[in-house]
């Protein structure tokens, strides 16, 4: 049985329609996970001597105490991004094989994640630094389970809370709250939380708890997905309560108008989109590592002008950079529908525009750390607006990867909110203003340099119409190959 | 209305339409059938411009729908879901069809009141979203989108399937109206042999890509039909 299954998953990954396109971003992706490996592997066996140079006490204890941290930050990153393992269970409910097995086959899929494995590579090098320091064994060792025990139980929490966003909310709001008193130094949490993670290690006999609770959580999941394995349960689409809403305020602006109300709808509505522009919003946020000084190696000049096209960027880059798969659903529509190719075109450049300059009033408070932060943001909006948002456009005609709005596999439904392919098709349009202001700053000033990159976004503006033409043609060259692309779901 | 000239659409090896010459006289119905991947959903494909022909072309009204946009203000069509807005409510769906094809809210209303028992109080105010009607209400709605806006040509891809009885001889009414009355060419096509003989005033039998029959509807249509379909 678990043959069939698994056939079925590689199956399902090696023959999906956008595994040719995507074998490089997957072989890129990969290479990340290398690279996350790495650090996590560095940090499991230099973290044992930071601590013990830092002077902070007994590594252990000090891992301990952080540990809440650890285990609340691994809860919300797992909830973001780890999908759900659905291995096409609808056409698998009224085969000969019992729901025990699918469901087991299900979960267990889940303990062999990457969210889970990622973790040893911490633990492990750090207990064999403990056990190689002089630690009694029986002790490190018992602590060591206790701690992999809980990451499972954080596995499994996930998969049951997966699709109540109240209570991650609540969740994550708390783990902020915590963390702020914490630093604030108002309410020490992990005053109460280290003695239970030091009692793993004092006792190792009582890692016998977290192995209890993890089998628990496990028959707790297992049940929930037996219960609700029904097309009417957990496999139905949740149904929200619609509303008309009309949005006649955006009618003035005549055919540009319908299409912004439409598209307004579609980020409010839809989670995929919604999340999008979530995260664009805190790329505002972005700026505060470069102008705090928070981190060194963001200190070099070009990082201010990498900063800028950040803060004011966020919404083109997780939004605009999906432009026109937001619309893949309903691309033949669009197509054969009485829509000229450059009004839909513009209303989404339009789009990216007011919220660029959203974007940039936003982040006003950037003055706050002086007029040149600020002037790097009004850089970076000009750029963004001259010319990444017809880069995003342009990109877009390429990208046909069709979007799924709302998942189908609501209960066990995986988040597709993040892509690192976003990031990947970033980089050009970020390496490109860089080194337009590393000509300005180098041959002449710094002050030259934001003036270089700001030219060139206007320069962008200007010729307007002829990129829009460029684009428009290269949409209709694409056109058909695009429709092809968005009918493989 | 309609001009078909030389059109083939071909994959590799495979030739999946190959139409020499079709012409589509203003008004009238015109029913489409034959077996699965006969080609009707290529031959609308190519007529909505949504794939690209392998050799010849369609003239819509004197437009060549693959070298320009001109056609799209008097043609609509309902193909399948991928022409329907999931996350918009029914009425919102109708308007923005309607503001696109330059219809303000009175015209789409007053044009929605005439659809009030095809409708059968399961479309307007329903609080849902298009995804989240069953698959007969989408259609329905999808049908009735496509007559926003007095287009001249209709196109519709199997618009009997998934749908109840009682809305299915309401679509016959409404269709049949249409060629009637308005002088719109309707375009139909169905697995349905008894519905397409009911509706349309001729008939053409694709099989493997070609036509091999173009019947104007009689009293023996249906038995024509029968026995090429029988083999």
């Amino acid at each position: 049985m678990l043959k069939h299954f698994i056939g079925l998953q590689w199956k399902s990954f090696f023959r999906s329609a956008s595994f040719k396109t995507e074998i490089w971003f997957k072989i890129l992706m990969a290479l990340g996970a290398l690279y996350f490996i790495a650090v996590f592997l560095g940090m499991g066996v230099g973290a044992y001597f930071i601590i013990e140079d830092m002077e902070l006490g007994d590594p252990l204890r000090v891992v301990n105490q952080f540990m809440v941290y650890y285990l609340a930050f691994d809860l919300v990153f797992r909830y973001m991004l780890q999908k759900m393992p659905v291995t096409n269970i609808k056409p698998l409910l009224y085969l000969p094989m019992s729901k025990t097995k699918v469901v087991n086959f299900s979960l267990g899929k889940t303990v062999i994640s990457f969210f889970n494995i990622a973790h040893a590579f911490f633990f492990i090098p750090f207990s064999i630094v403990l056990l190689v320091e002089g630690y009694p064994p029986v002790q490190v060792i018992g602590w060591h389970l206790a701690l992999m025990a809980l990451f499972y139980c954080n596995n499994f929490l996930n998969v049951m809370v997966n699709n109540q966003n109240f209570i991650f909310y609540v969740f994550a709001a708390l783990f902020i709250v915590a963390g702020a008193s914490q630093y604030y130094e108002w309410f020490d949490i992990t005053i109460y939380t280290q003695p239970i993670f030091d009692f793993f290690y004092d006792m190792p006999w009582t890692a016998i708890i977290p192995w209890m609770i993890l089998a628990g959580m496990y028959y707790g999941a297992f049940s929930y997905f037996k219960k609700h394995m029904y097309l009417d349960g957990g496999l139905a689409k949740k149904q929200t309560e619609a509303k008309t809403e009309n949005l006649e305020w955006l009618d003035r602006f005549g055919n540009l108008g319908t299409f912004l109300k439409n598209d307004i709808k579609l980020i409010k509505r839809n989670k995929r989109s919604r999340t999008a522009v979530i995260m664009g919003f805190f790329f505002i946020f972005y700026g505060l590592l470069f102008f705090t000084g928070a981190l060194e190696v963001y200190d070099g000049p070009f990082w201010k002008i990498f900063a800028g096209i950040f803060v004011t960027g966020g919404f083109l880059f997780s939004f605009g950079q999906y432009v026109p798969s937001w619309d893949s659903s309903y691309y033949p529509l669009m197509m054969s529908q009485n829509i000229k190719y450059r009004e839909y075109l513009s209303s989404k450049w339009y789009l990216v525009i007011i919220a660029t300059i959203i974007s940039t009033i936003l982040a006003t408070f950037y003055l706050y750390f002086g007029w040149e932060a600020y002037a790097a943001v009004l850089v970076g909006a000009i750029y963004n607006i001259g010319i990444n948002s017809y880069l995003v456009l342009w990109g877009g005609a390429y990208v046909k990867t069709p979007i799924e709005l709302t998942s189908n596999k609501k209960a066990f439904g995986d988040k597709q909110a993040f892509n690192a392919k976003t990031l990947l098709l970033t980089l050009p349009k970020l390496a490109l203003p860089i080194l337009i202001y590393a000509i300005g700053h180098f041959l002449i000033s710094p002050a030259a340099g934001y003036i270089f990159v700001a030219v060139f976004g206007l320069l962008g503006f200007v010729f307007k119409e002829r990129v829009f033409t460029m684009i428009e043609g290269i949409y209709k060259k694409e056109k058909y190959k695009t429709l092809q692309a968005y009918k493989q779901k | 209305m309609i001009t078909v000239h030389n059109l083939t659409k071909t994959y590799g090896e495979q030739t999946v339409l190959n139409i020499d010459q079709l012409e589509i006289p203003k008004g009238q119905s015109f029913g489409l059938v034959g077996n699965n991947g006969a080609g009707k959903t290529t031959l609308f494909s190519l007529l909505l411009d949504l794939i690209q022909p392998s050799s010849g072309h369609v003239i819509n009204n004197d437009v060549q729908v693959d070298q320009s946009e001109a056609w799209k203000p008097f043609t609509s069509a309902f193909i399948d879901e991928t022409f329907l807005i999931g996350y918009l409510t029914p009425e919102e769906y109708f308007y923005f069809i309607g503001e696109l094809r330059g219809r303000n809210k009175a015209d789409v209303d007053a044009l929605l009141s005439n659809f009030d028992d095809f409708f059968h109080d399961e479309i307007l105010g329903q609080k849902k979203y298009l995804r989240d009607l069953s698959k007969g209400n989408q259609k329905k709605v999808g049908i009735v989108a496509s007559f926003i806006g007095n287009p001249e040509v209709v196109i519709l891809d199997e618009p009997f399937a998934n749908l109840d009885p009682t809305t299915q001889i309401r679509l016959k009414g409404i269709i049949k109206d249409l060629a009637a009355k308005e002088g719109v060419t309707v375009l139909v096509s169905s697995h349905d042999l008894i519905h397409v003989t009911e509706v349309c005033e001729r008939i053409v039998v694709l099989n493997k890509g070609e036509i091999v029959k173009d019947l104007h509807t009689s009293a023996e249509t249906m038995k024509e039909l029968e026995a090429f379909f029988a083999g």
